[in-house]
């Protein structure tokens, strides 16, 4: 298998496909255009396989690197890899997008190729983020990702859908722009390269090192989202259509905790620790904070939304706990919910496309028109609420464990709000699903089309089969995750 | 001192163009009914011609002529051929938007041309006599083309106003150049650079008169607080005029810094460096500022275009630092260099999509005016989207890596020198460009979110169309493809 090479084709065959996507133009030619798509996307799943079959598991270094000269009269380099901390959000984004591009199938009937398009080429985007290792072409994708989410919101979104856009990006932009200037400072300091990789062995002083995390912060923690530069998000989910939805919350929120893992934690592992604390309480916030302000939603989207924001907060607490088992939990929590939240959209979707209100009042009694969406949801919201046997469950149950070996009391207050996830998630499914038929919408509810139950049985399984049997995720990361904590224990001081 | 026969061969795309713009208005005095499209076939050609020429005639190594008030190199070579491509560029966009407001006079063609003469003079002039001969020749032609449609009140207030403030910087910048006569006794500017090495550095007469041309620069690049004309001039002048305005000078008047500053003042660099920055950081605050504030398009644009003008100050200014760092100082101009003729790139295609929405009887002024151009035109909704996001340092585009080596230049100021100063720009640039960004965005957000109020079809010519399209690709071919225009602006600086 080698000679092939995996990374750039998942990264250049969606971006390619969305360009020929894009040429059928006008939306008389929209079924070609989903045809194209279609293809894509699968052909793009296809060529991300090789990656997990062909992945060395006792490795923590970097594999199916691909290096080559871009700029070199500024020695940036196009040069990919993936580890075991990486290598699972290029599949699982592959993934995704093809569950986006068959969600979108009948819904979307204006501009179906510029739609398709735009999720094909940002995944191929996306894709680059992941197994980028030079500063440079990181950032080169981490910005032009927002391109495509931008218009994904901006046209196809809801009705405050402009409002949104522009946040979003200008809030995305302000960051990332911060982060430039750190990148381009390890540049210098590095003595010319922007080699990640090389930036990890660089001895950097406490005083360089703390403006450099905060500088990665700023462009992280407005990604991640974490408390209190969360705000776009809930705008950003509401308004974006279905598909925008699913590929922020199980993609695009991944991209800031995974900066941590690749910038943050190697680069400046002291200021990391010196400031965990800041971190961790931060991410407390969110975790309790926001889950209680998900209790007082009244809009599905926008309680998952505040549900995502509480769900990253574990993610950040993990990472920021130094220890094995809370950064592979993290890790855990991070695919479960790229999983977990796209199904708790798609849901949705399924329900907006039907009765065109979020509202949960417009709701009730659903399990009467739609039983097999009402088990669905079901299962979707368990997952979200952390029931065992689901993935939710190992990722905050791992990381809970990490929590106990480092301080009982955050391990208290996390585990305690685990309680929340439960109460907002299960009360809105009582809402909207159980009860008498609320109204003539929900009476005339037809159950999910063959489509629709495809998508969600595919991501059921998934949930299911990481909550069952996590080890063929786990396994992969081992390595890379002792390799990064080897790394962050000895001081660059 | 003895009369030398200058070596014309190394002023060829000068002369050539002189002689081919004297030829062009004879053409056009005999042959009237096709005079227009004789004029401009003629001038096309001629640009193109004289791409050639700068490209296989100039002289590898660095060679003055007519008493050293002409110097060829690399550096002249590759300015002169964007210009002229870009002045080109700039005549196809324009002729059928000048030929339906009945403005496309020969004359029209003709100033354009000595407009370009004039560049390419201040861009291959080393003697403070050729660098005023050039700059007053593109001048006097710019301040007629502005007024050039001259029964639009609009039109001639711009134009009075270009020239009053442009003679007033005209004056200033003689002024200077006077002092620096006096001080050193020598117009040439390398013989300036000579005299101002031996002699101190922190003579009072040297740095009042670079003071005093510094203003003339500034002002020729449209930098607060010399930027008044700048939103008046791009908001009055028919728009493909203002396209001119907007593109081939400020590679000029980079050119004309570059030899004034660097080559002839290198040693005055600590005094010049502070006045850049000064410069460069109220231009990138101011432009990006106010340009959110506009609803005219081309009155944003022109902040816009004030600050990019900024950033290439920005630079410019970090060639120099205490200590050594040689290497650095190359980066730093060259990042300067590329981010102009990178901001040209964008800039025309920016009034080039402006010119496209405009027909006859119609100005597509304002943003307002780009509603639902994707509904109307997919393509070139696409088009104008690339410029956008390229004007706003986005990637993949060609405007996030001239961003992107400037501030690798302003950052490796700050870690050669120490100064944390460098930094501070630097974390300014970045936080100003996010401003800028929120402006760019709403031409997108109306080009691609709201409904098309205005339904009619595009009516540009194919040439146009096609022109214009290459021109948005190529912002993105080299954005995807940086290297060689990188390399080039280097190779062509250090020789």
């Amino acid at each position: 298998m080698t000679g092939w090479q995996f990374l750039s084709l998942a990264i250049w065959v969606p971006i390619v496909g969305g360009l020929v996507t894009l040429a059928t133009g006008p939306d008389r030619n929209a079924p070609l255009a989903r045809l194209i798509a279609l293809v894509t996307a699968c052909a793009g799943l296809l060529v991300t396989i090789p990656l997990y079959t062909g992945f060395d598991t006792t490795t923590a270094s970097m594999q199916f690197v691909e290096r080559y000269q871009w700029v070199s009269r500024f020695s940036i380099e196009y040069y990919l890899g993936v580890d075991g901390i990486s290598m699972p959000f290029v599949i699982l984004n592959s993934f995704i997008t093809l569950i986006v591009v068959v969600a979108g199938w009948q819904v979307i009937d204006r501009k179906v190729a510029q739609y398709n398009a735009a999720f094909l080429i940002m995944s191929g985007l996306l894709n680059g983020i992941f197994s980028s290792l030079d500063g440079v072409l990181f950032y080169v994708f981490f910005e032009a990702s927002l391109i495509p989410l931008y218009l994904i919101i901006g046209i196809w979104g809801g009705p405050n859908r402009v409002y949104a856009a522009i946040k979003f990006f200008l809030y995305t932009l302000v960051g990332s722009l911060l982060m430039l200037v750190a990148i381009l400072w390890l540049f210098m300091e590095s003595g010319g390269s922007f080699d990640i990789l090389s930036w990890h062995n660089l001895k950097i002083g406490m005083a360089a090192q703390s403006l450099i995390f905060f500088a990665f912060l700023a462009s992280f923690a407005v990604k991640v989202p974490m408390w209190p530069v969360h705000t776009w998000l809930p705008d950003a989910h509401v308004e974006a259509p279905t598909g925008g939805s699913v590929v922020l919350a199980a993609i695009a929120l991944k991209l800031g905790a995974y900066g941590f893992l690749r910038f943050s934690l190697p680069i400046v592992p002291d200021a990391a620790q010196h400031y965990a604390s800041l971190i961790l309480t931060l991410s407390l916030i969110a975790v309790v904070y926001i889950g209680f302000v998900a209790l007082a939603q009244s809009d599905m989207k926008k309680l998952v939304a505040y549900s995502s924001i509480s769900h990253m907060g574990f993610v950040t607490l993990g990472f920021f706990m130094f220890n094995a088992v809370a950064i592979e939990g993290a890790l855990v929590q991070m695919i479960s919910h790229g999983f977990v939240s796209g199904a708790m959209f798609l849901c949705i979707g399924v329900l907006y496309d039907r009765v065109h209100s979020r509202q949960i009042a417009d709701y009730g009694g659903v399990v009467n028109t739609m039983p097999k969406f009402a088990a669905f949801f079901l299962l979707f919201a368990m997952a979200n609420a952390g029931l065992p046997a689901t993935s939710g469950f190992v990722g905050e149950f791992l990381v809970v464990l990490g929590a106990v070996q480092y301080n009982f009391w955050i391990a208290f207050v996390a585990a305690t709000t685990l309680i929340l996830g439960a109460a907002y998630t299960l009360w809105m499914y009582k809402r909207v699903v159980f009860g008498e038929v609320a109204n003539e919408n929900v009476k005339s509810l037809s159950d999910l089309n063959a489509r629709e139950f495809a998508f969600l049985a595919v991501l059921a399984i998934c949930v299911l089969a990481m909550g069952i049997y996590p080890l063929p995720v786990t396994e992969v990361m081992h390595a890379s995750v002792n390799g990064l904590l080897q790394h962050i224990a000895v001081s660059k001081l | 001192m003895d009369f030398v026969m200058p070596d014309f061969r190394l002023a060829a795309p000068e002369l050539f163009v002189a002689a081919m713009s004297l030829v062009i208005l004879m053409v056009t005095s005999f042959a009237k009914s096709r005079a227009r499209s004789a004029a401009f076939w003629l001038c096309e050609f001629t640009l193109l011609a004289a791409v050639f020429l700068t490209l296989f005639s100039g002289t590898v190594d660095r060679a003055q002529t007519f008493s050293g008030m002409y110097i060829s190199d690399l550096l002249g070579g590759f300015l002169k051929a964007v210009v002229c491509l870009s002045v080109a560029v700039v005549l196809q966009y324009g002729r059928a938007y000048m030929a339906d407001r009945k403005i496309d006079s020969p004359e029209y063609y003709i100033l354009v041309l000595f407009a370009a003469l004039g560049m390419m003079v201040l861009i291959s002039a080393s003697h403070f006599v050729s660098i005023y001969l050039g700059l007053e020749l593109m001048s006097l032609a710019l301040y007629a083309l502005v007024a050039i449609d001259r029964d639009n009140p609009r039109s001639t207030e711009a134009g009075m106003k270009y020239f009053v403030l442009g003679a007033l910087a005209s004056g200033l910048l003689l002024y200077g150049m006077s002092m620096l006569y006096g001080a050193t006794g020598s117009l040439q500017i390398h013989e300036i650079s000579q005299r101002i090495y031996e002699r101190s550095a922190n003579d009072m007469v040297v740095v009042f008169g670079l003071v005093f041309v510094l203003v003339g620069i500034a002002f020729k690049l449209g930098v607060v607080p010399f930027h008044m004309w700048v939103p008046d001039v791009y908001h009055g002048a028919p728009t493909a005029v203002t396209l001119l305005v907007s593109s081939a000078p400020k590679i000029a008047a980079f050119a004309m810094a570059f030899r004034i500053l660097v080559l002839g003042l290198f040693d005055l660099a600590e005094q010049w460096q502070m006045m850049l920055m000064l410069l460069a950081v109220g231009s990138i605050v101011l432009g990006n500022l106010a340009a959110v504030a506009q609803t005219n398009i081309k009155r944003m644009l022109a902040y816009s275009g004030i600050s990019h003008m900024g950033f290439m100050l920005l630079g410019l200014m970090s060639g120099v630092v205490k200590g050594e760092g040689g290497t650095y100082a190359v980066n730093a101009y060259s990042s300067a260099m590329f981010y102009a003729v990178a901001y040209v790139m964008m800039t025309l295609a920016a009034f080039g999509m402006v010119i496209l929405l405009s027909r006859a009887g119609f100005e597509a002024e304002n943003v307002d005016d780009f509603k639902g151009l994707n509904q109307r035109s997919p393509w070139f909704a696409g088009m104008m989207l690339i410029v956008m996001f390229s004007m706003a340092g986005i990637p993949f585009f060609v405007g996030f890596f001239a961003k992107l080596s400037v501030l690798q230049a302003v950052v490796a100021a700050g870690n050669v020198s120490g100064q944390a100063l460098y930094y501070w720009l630097a974390g300014l640039a970045v936080l100003m460009s996010a401003v800028g960004a929120y402006y760019y965005l709403r031409v997108v957000k109306v080009m691609y979110f709201d409904d098309a109020v205005d339904t009619s079809p595009l009516t540009a010519t194919l040439g146009t169309r096609t022109l214009l399209s290459a021109n948005a690709l190529s912002i993105a071919a080299v954005g995807l493809l940086p290297n060689w225009l990188m390399q080039i602006c280097a190779f062509t600086l250090l020789h």
